[in-house]
């Protein structure tokens, strides 16, 4: 033991700070988490950008099915990056005054749903017009990549829903706030790669 | 809100809840030590399952035909599925859960002094969503068809469907149990940099992290990093066999390669995820025990970055003789020998911590010491796979086996033992047997290298690795080929042998140990300034202070050659 020491130290003399965080940790978690989903999405990209360069000429779409409608979807793009906008818009309205971001908030979602509302009823017409999971790879393709983000993009609706329930009753929790926004950027920003690399 | 005031709140709510029922404190905790607790003894019992199968393998393969005790005739599918099952559950139920998920919880909270991690109900569920995963997996022996039989590569078209595999619903519920135990792992990765980045003790600042802390949240960021391609590559494989869609089925115009580099993106950089903490702790047992400062504390950081970093480009020498462009194949022999020279870096940082200390040759250290040995075979041989030239001759050989074993073993297992003999005393408050630790220590790594150095000779005599049984093979049963592979399944038998000596020392010290000291090998990091075993919030008198980094050991100025975190400086009078 160092018995020589121990007597001469003045306790708290030296005490040092404590650190803080950087990020706050519903960010931080949220961010990391967020890093695994945009590489799940770079593998799927990545394996549709392959299997298409490498389909042989005139298999890609299958003659006779639907293509992909590219200027239809150019609304629903512009519907979710204006819900992206607006959930901008409600963070600085938060961060100036509390309570003051609940509308921006609320049509974030509800532009959130129409994007949703909107890509179902694309999904409804491509099946009734012959383009299924089974009928080719670019339907199968199609249909995961899309329906994955679908997925994402409810679930993430969902807590920003509870998120707007928060705000109207004013009880709001800021760790989930942040962590929602992180996830709804995420969904936000993913969807004109996809709608790059996948309609066109 | 204060780290202080928040300790209490937890001190509080800990002694609020002593009496809590078997469920709650066993199988419902939220306390990191609990979690880490289960994490570990689930890994040691699907060890024990990846040691069986191993066992009743290599039985066939050296005694074809044969019953074997304790399992009966090993049928060609049996086989398939025993083979897979040894891969999966060694990589993914036993080296991934003790190494990361076991050790990562146990130690990053106290190694940085606060009470928990910072997403203590995640963290319940990480655990929860492991044991599930382990439960699919062994379920999946018992449905018909049996366990997946494609390999822990699960390499389509074979894997993609039935008629090939012969396991329909067993490879939907290995592809499962794979998914639960990345989402379990997943939940814990983010918890861990989460816990670093915002819950370190005053004081410490990011170079006062002790190195095996360091290399768990560098490998948990390549793991979440790499495993979203897999992950998308799984859902394809189970759309495959579930709905059959034609993803990866030349039949239907998919690509079978594609699924490989899916595939191997994570599964390269996944060898550093397990790789990098067994460095850490055997950094952690080397300084400790040779009572010297690490060599080149920064180094060995910079050096884990740009290994893990380099992981990602290395994927493809899986894949030379599977038809990939040879200009590709070039490429990818070049980064993979280039990945060598950090690792090789950070050994020879190790040996200079050795050199000139006073090396104290306990258990643990004899763990460590024998990673560094065993490491430097696995590394030095992977060169010849790395190469695309040699790889051709060697791929799919039991060269390639015995390869990836004098890497595995020592990461998952020496580096195991290492870890659980070192913070033994820390986590049940009892001391291990050194004696008996020893008996083990040299039953096990003699075994070992009689198992592998087989295994080389066989492979560069071109014993191909996935046949079941060589009497249909005229070629491969010349001229001691067959002797060969009864010394290797002999010493196997010797080796797992050996391991009932470690858990009759394990589980006779954790109820008859002698009492652990708070800090029985002298030690500065800050787990070994809590109590043996830590209470519920860790650090009863507080979150300690920290003053220096982890690994001042013999300072010239001071008489006990170790000098504690927590402690602070002396005055100057």
């Amino acid at each position: 033991m160092a018995l020589a020491d121990a007597g001469v130290i003045p306790p708290a003399m030296t005490a040092p700070r404590p650190n803080r965080p950087v990020v706050p940790s519903a960010v931080l978690g949220t961010l990391i988490f967020v890093v695994a989903e945009v590489m799940f999405f770079v593998g799927l990209i990545s394996a549709f950008t392959i299997s298409r360069s490498g389909a042989p000429a005139g298999t890609w779409p299958v003659p006779g099915q639907p293509t992909l409608p590219k200027d239809a979807t150019l609304y629903n793009t512009l519907a979710l990056l204006s819900s992206g906008a607006l959930l901008l818009v409600g963070q600085l309205l938060h961060a100036r005054k509390k309570g003051s971001s609940k509308w921006a908030v609320l049509a974030s979602w509800l532009l959130g749903a129409a994007f949703v509302a909107l890509q179902g009823r694309e999904w409804a017409q491509l099946l009734s017009g012959g383009l299924t999971l089974t009928s080719s790879r670019l339907g199968a393709f199609f249909y995961l990549i899309v329906g994955m983000h679908g997925v994402h993009a409810i679930g993430a609706l969902v807590v920003l829903g509870l998120v707007v329930a928060q705000l109207f009753r004013g009880a709001l929790k800021g760790g989930l706030f942040f962590g929602a926004q992180v996830f709804w950027y995420f969904v936000v920003l993913m969807w004109p790669v996809i709608y790059a690399r996948v309609y066109f | 809100m204060s780290t202080a005031a928040h300790a209490e709140q937890d001190h509080a709510h800990g002694h609020a809840h002593h009496d809590e029922g078997f469920i709650k404190k066993y199988l419902w905790s939220t306390d990191h030590k609990m979690i880490a607790m289960q994490y570990l003894f689930t890994g040691m019992a699907m060890a024990l399952i990846g040691g069986f199968t191993v066992y009743a393998f290599r039985m066939q393969l050296a005694f074809p035909g044969m019953s074997v005790p304790g399992y009966g005739r090993v049928t060609a599918t049996d086989y398939n599925a025993l083979v897979t099952t040894h891969g999966s559950v060694m990589i993914f139920w036993v080296a991934m859960p003790v190494l990361i998920a076991a050790l990562g919880n146990y130690l990053i909270p106290l190694m940085i002094g606060c009470d928990d991690m910072v997403f203590p109900r995640l963290n319940r569920l990480s655990y929860q969503l492991f044991l599930i995963s382990s439960i699919v997996l062994i379920a999946s022996f018992y449905v018909p068809g049996g366990a997946f039989g494609g390999a822990w590569t699960s390499y389509p078209p074979l894997s993609a469907k039935a008629e090939y595999s012969l396991t329909g619903l067993g490879s939907s519920m290995w592809l499962l149990a794979v998914a639960l135990e990345f989402a379990a792992f997943l939940l814990g990765g983010i918890n861990f940099v989460t816990t670093v980045m915002n819950s370190r003790a005053p004081g410490m600042k990011m170079f006062d992290v002790p190195i095996v802390v360091w290399m768990i949240i560098i490998a948990s960021i390549l793991f979440m990093a790499s495993v979203g391609p897999l992950i998308a590559g799984a859902v394809m494989l189970l759309f495959d066999q579930q709905i059959g869609t034609g993803f990866f089925d030349p039949a239907k115009g998919g690509d079978p390669v594609l699924w490989q580099h899916l595939f191997w993106f994570f599964g390269h950089p996944e060898v550093y995820v397990v790789l990098l903490p067994a460095m850490g702790i055997v950094a952690e047992i080397i300084t400790v025990f040779s009572r010297k400062k690490l060599f080149a504390y920064k180094t060995v950081l910079y050096t884990a970055i740009g290994t893990g970093v380099l992981s990602f480009f290395v994927w493809a020498h899986h894949q030379f003789i599977a038809g990939i462009d040879p200009r590709m194949a070039n490429v990818f022999s070049v980064t993979t020998l280039l990945i060598s020279i950090p690792v090789a870096e950070m050994v020879f940082v190790y040996i200079g911590t050795l050199y000139g200390g006073s090396i104290r040759l306990t258990t643990p250290m004899l763990w460590a010491l024998s990673f560094i040995a065993e490491f430097l075979l696995g590394g030095v041989t992977g060169i010849f796979l790395g190469a695309s030239g040699s790889d051709i001759y060697f791929h799919d050989t039991y060269f390639v086996i015995a390869h990836f074993h004098y890497t595995f073993f020592p990461i998952a297992f020496i580096g195991s033992f290492a870890a659980i003999t070192y913070w033994f005393p820390k986590m049940f408050g009892k001391m291990m047997n050194e004696t008996w630790g020893k008996v083990h220590f040299w039953g096990t790594i003699i075994s070992f290298n009689f198992i592998f150095i087989p295994l080389f000779f066989l492979g560069a005599r071109g014993d191909h690795r996935r046949i079941y049984d060589y009497r249909h093979f005229p070629d491969l049963m010349k001229a001691g080929m067959q002797d060969m592979r009864i010394l290797a399944t002999l010493a196997l038998l010797v080796l797992l042998a050996f391991q009932v000596v470690f858990l009759v020392n394990f589980f006779y010290s954790l109820f008859k140990g002698a009492k652990a000291p708070a800090n029985p090998w002298e030690a500065n990091t800050l787990e070994w300034q809590a109590p043996s075993p830590p209470p519920h919030g860790n650090f009863p008198q507080g979150l300690p202070n920290v003053y220096r980094g982890p690994y001042e050991y013999s300072h010239p100025d001071r008489q006990a050659d170790w000098w504690p975190q927590t402690e602070p400086e002396p005055t100057k009078s």
